[in-house]
């Protein structure tokens, strides 16, 4: 006999489906399909309908040189951001793996900074790294002039790097940690056994036997880095100074929402999908192959 | 080959003692086994010398040397693991010349140590795959490989063969035995499965509640046993064991309804013992045989080659094993009859061997 459930009726198992379709279709397909649209006509500035210009709206933003400069910083801002978040999170891991006295609590408050809205933590690091009050004015006391986001484009890309880089140490960390603690005691044992030392162990064994999770945590941080920057940028500098901290996704609100260019920031928007996308692609093939599934 | 030398070993775990003084010497070239039940500190013991367990008091030398603050590494001992702990992203290969590699060992070399430990195990066509494609009893070749390749001065086993099935266990036994035969290396084996500790020790240690029971050769500690404990782990069925207390004329057994005629020597009138007796020792003979305790048979265990025959004296369950001859049915009665010198008694109180009633009446009477 026939345990499974069926339905008399292929449109009965449709109807459960549409709940999902209906949402999927209004808050991404519908989206994404109107920005194609936009991006492929110029919205008449008193309304009236749109224009259909083909390609126009992208070879403008490909011919001007601020779109680059955009990207580059975007390309900037997450290689060195996703970086040290990964890097900073890997070694937090190590070291409470080892050392598990308190590991619970490490868990929980490590997680808490993914949790906080990026606006949030933005001011929060205005004001830490403010040069006039902040924890840099120390610096600034001994070496004037050495700190300053307002003025110095470096600066104010450091101040953003470090503040979404915080956000997401937390968030590694767990990832790490849980890979780090799959990791059969008895191979490090064994590793120990064989005469490995701590470095040794970490580099030969722990490392190859994390990299699903390495992998995993690079795809979502590159990705992250392009959308979830905005808040932050938004907050601490507004895109400059000069517009170097004006990332792609920054770009697009300003373009769209305060240059009123909604053509353009479409033909931008469908830009940095296409980016990830790319990148994506570019990760899984050249990046997974290194990795060892267990 | 290295001796290694325990002395006053103690584990503690926060406020929890797990091992209690432990004193053994372990002889240069000597096959010697741990046994006891799971819990018992045997593998915290195994791991304190291998250096994996910190050592919270007294002292482990290996040839002499003290090697309580030594690293792991330090200590010459290979380690094969219960879950064989081969590294996944490794081929065999790779896992078994590992250390070698650590070590700084010329590829040229390395490649024909491994090529020589892998012709010993029988792995040289598996030399290229990864532990995921091996059998259990191949991955157990590859851990010994892995242990074998530094020559180390001791090998240490934590129950390697636990996680095979039987018939793999006993052929995995024999090789590790013929291994040993061949490397002569100091071995410190760790079971809590005495068929495999009585086949493959020199020498057993019996450990129980964290401290050592009884060491000795298997048929020492079979037919010796130091303890009531040990009496009861090692021989299968366990021992059976009776409760009773010492009177003018012998030992009453079972709250006074049987009595044993053995002359008292040396113990108080009255005070309590356990009187224990091999299943394998006792005779079954025909109810009502003078000398003989009758008992009703409660069930029959079918062994091919034998049967374990369960019978009840009195509300005491007693095992036998008898040859394939004998028929006894459950229901009916039987006598059942054994030597004195059979019989082992331990103190109620202590549950220590006392060997004061040696050499006494032939035979044990009703």
């Amino acid at each position: 006999m026939e345990k499974r459930v069926t339905f008399g009726k292929w449109t009965i198992g449709i109807l459960f489906a549409v709940p999902q379709l209906i949402l999927i279709f209004t808050f991404f397909y519908w989206p994404a399909g109107q920005a194609v649209y936009w991006s492929l006509t110029l919205q008449q500035p008193w309304g009236g309908g749109n224009i259909w210009v083909g390609l126009d709206n992208f070879r403008s933003i490909l011919a001007n040189a601020d779109y680059w400069n955009s990207i580059t910083a975007s390309l900037t801002f997450a290689a060195i951001s996703t970086g040290l978040a990964m890097v900073i999170a890997l070694v937090l891991a190590t070291l409470t793996d080892r050392q598990l006295a308190g590991s619970r609590l490490y868990r929980v408050v490590l997680i808490w900074p993914y949790g906080i809205a990026a606006p949030a933590l933005a001011l929060a690091f205005r004001f830490i790294l403010a040069p006039e009050a902040g924890f840099m004015a120390a610096v600034n006391k001994f070496w004037p002039g050495f700190w300053d986001p307002g003025l110095n484009g470096a600066d104010a890309m450091a101040s953003v790097i470090v503040a979404f880089s915080w956000k997401y140490v937390g968030y590694n960390f767990i990832f790490f940690l849980a890979a780090l603690q799959a990791i059969p005691r008895s191979l490090i044992e064994a590793a120990a056994m064989d005469g490995s030392g701590v470095i040794r162990r970490f580099w030969d064994i722990q490392f190859p036997l994390i990299t699903p999770t390495i992998f995993f945590l690079l795809v979502i941080n590159i990705t992250e880095s392009f959308q979830d920057s905005f808040g932050i940028v938004d907050i601490m500098t507004a895109g400059g100074p000069a517009n170097a901290t004006n990332l792609m996704v920054y770009k697009i609100y300003s373009d769209g929402f305060r240059g009123l260019d909604y053509s353009g920031a479409a033909a931008q928007s469908i830009i940095l999908m296409l980016l990830i996308i790319l990148l994506t692609i570019v990760q899984f093939r050249f990046i997974e192959r290194r990795v060892h599934y267990r | 080959m290295a001796s290694i030398t325990i002395r006053d070993v103690r584990k503690s775990y926060a406020k929890m003692q797990v091992v209690h003084g432990v004193n053994l010497d372990i002889r240069s070239g000597e096959f010697v086994v741990i046994l006891g039940p799971s819990g018992c500190g045997k593998s915290t013991l195994l791991r304190m010398i291998a250096g994996l367990e910190e050592i919270s008091d007294g002292t482990i030398a290996i040839d002499g040397a003290v090697v309580n603050r030594l690293e792991p590494r330090e200590r010459g001992c290979a380690m094969v693991f219960q879950n064989y702990a081969l590294y996944p992203h490794m081929s065999v290969a790779q896992n078994i010349g590992y250390s070698l590699k650590v070590a700084g060992v010329p590829a040229a070399e390395r490649t024909q140590r491994i090529q020589a430990v892998a012709r010993i195990l029988e792995l040289e066509h598996l030399l290229d795959r990864k532990p995921m494609a091996l059998s259990g009893g191949q991955r157990q070749r590859v851990a010994m490989g892995r242990a074998m390749i530094r020559e180390p001065k001791v090998f240490l086993f934590d129950e390697p063969l636990s996680n095979l099935d039987a018939k793999l266990r006993v052929q995995m036994r024999s090789e590790i035995r013929k291994l040993h035969r061949r490397l002569n290396a100091t071995s410190v084996f760790v079971t809590h499965d005495q068929v495999e500790a009585m086949t493959l020790a020199d020498r057993l240690v019996v450990m129980n509640g964290g401290c050592v029971e009884q060491v000795g050769t298997p048929a020492e500690v079979y037919s010796r046993p130091a303890s009531r404990f040990v009496a009861t782990f090692v021989g299968a069925p366990a021992m059976n064991m009776l409760e009773g207390t010492v009177a003018l004329d012998g030992v009453s057994l079972l709250g006074g309804s049987r009595k044993l005629n053995v002359s008292r020597a040396g113990l108080p009138v009255g005070s309590k013992v356990a009187v224990g007796v091999r299943p394998e020792a006792v005779r079954m003979v025909a109810p009502g045989t003078p000398g003989a305790l009758d008992a009703t048979v409660d069930l029959v265990e079918e062994l091919g080659a034998g049967r374990v025959v369960y019978v009840d004296l009195d509300g005491a369950s007693f095992s036998v094993v008898t040859s394939e001859t004998v028929h006894p049915e459950p229901g009916s009665a039987v006598g059942l009859q054994f030597a004195e010198s059979d019989l082992h008694f331990f103190s109620s109180e202590t549950g220590g061997r006392l060997d004061v009633f040696k050499a006494s009446v032939p035979e044990a009477a009703l």
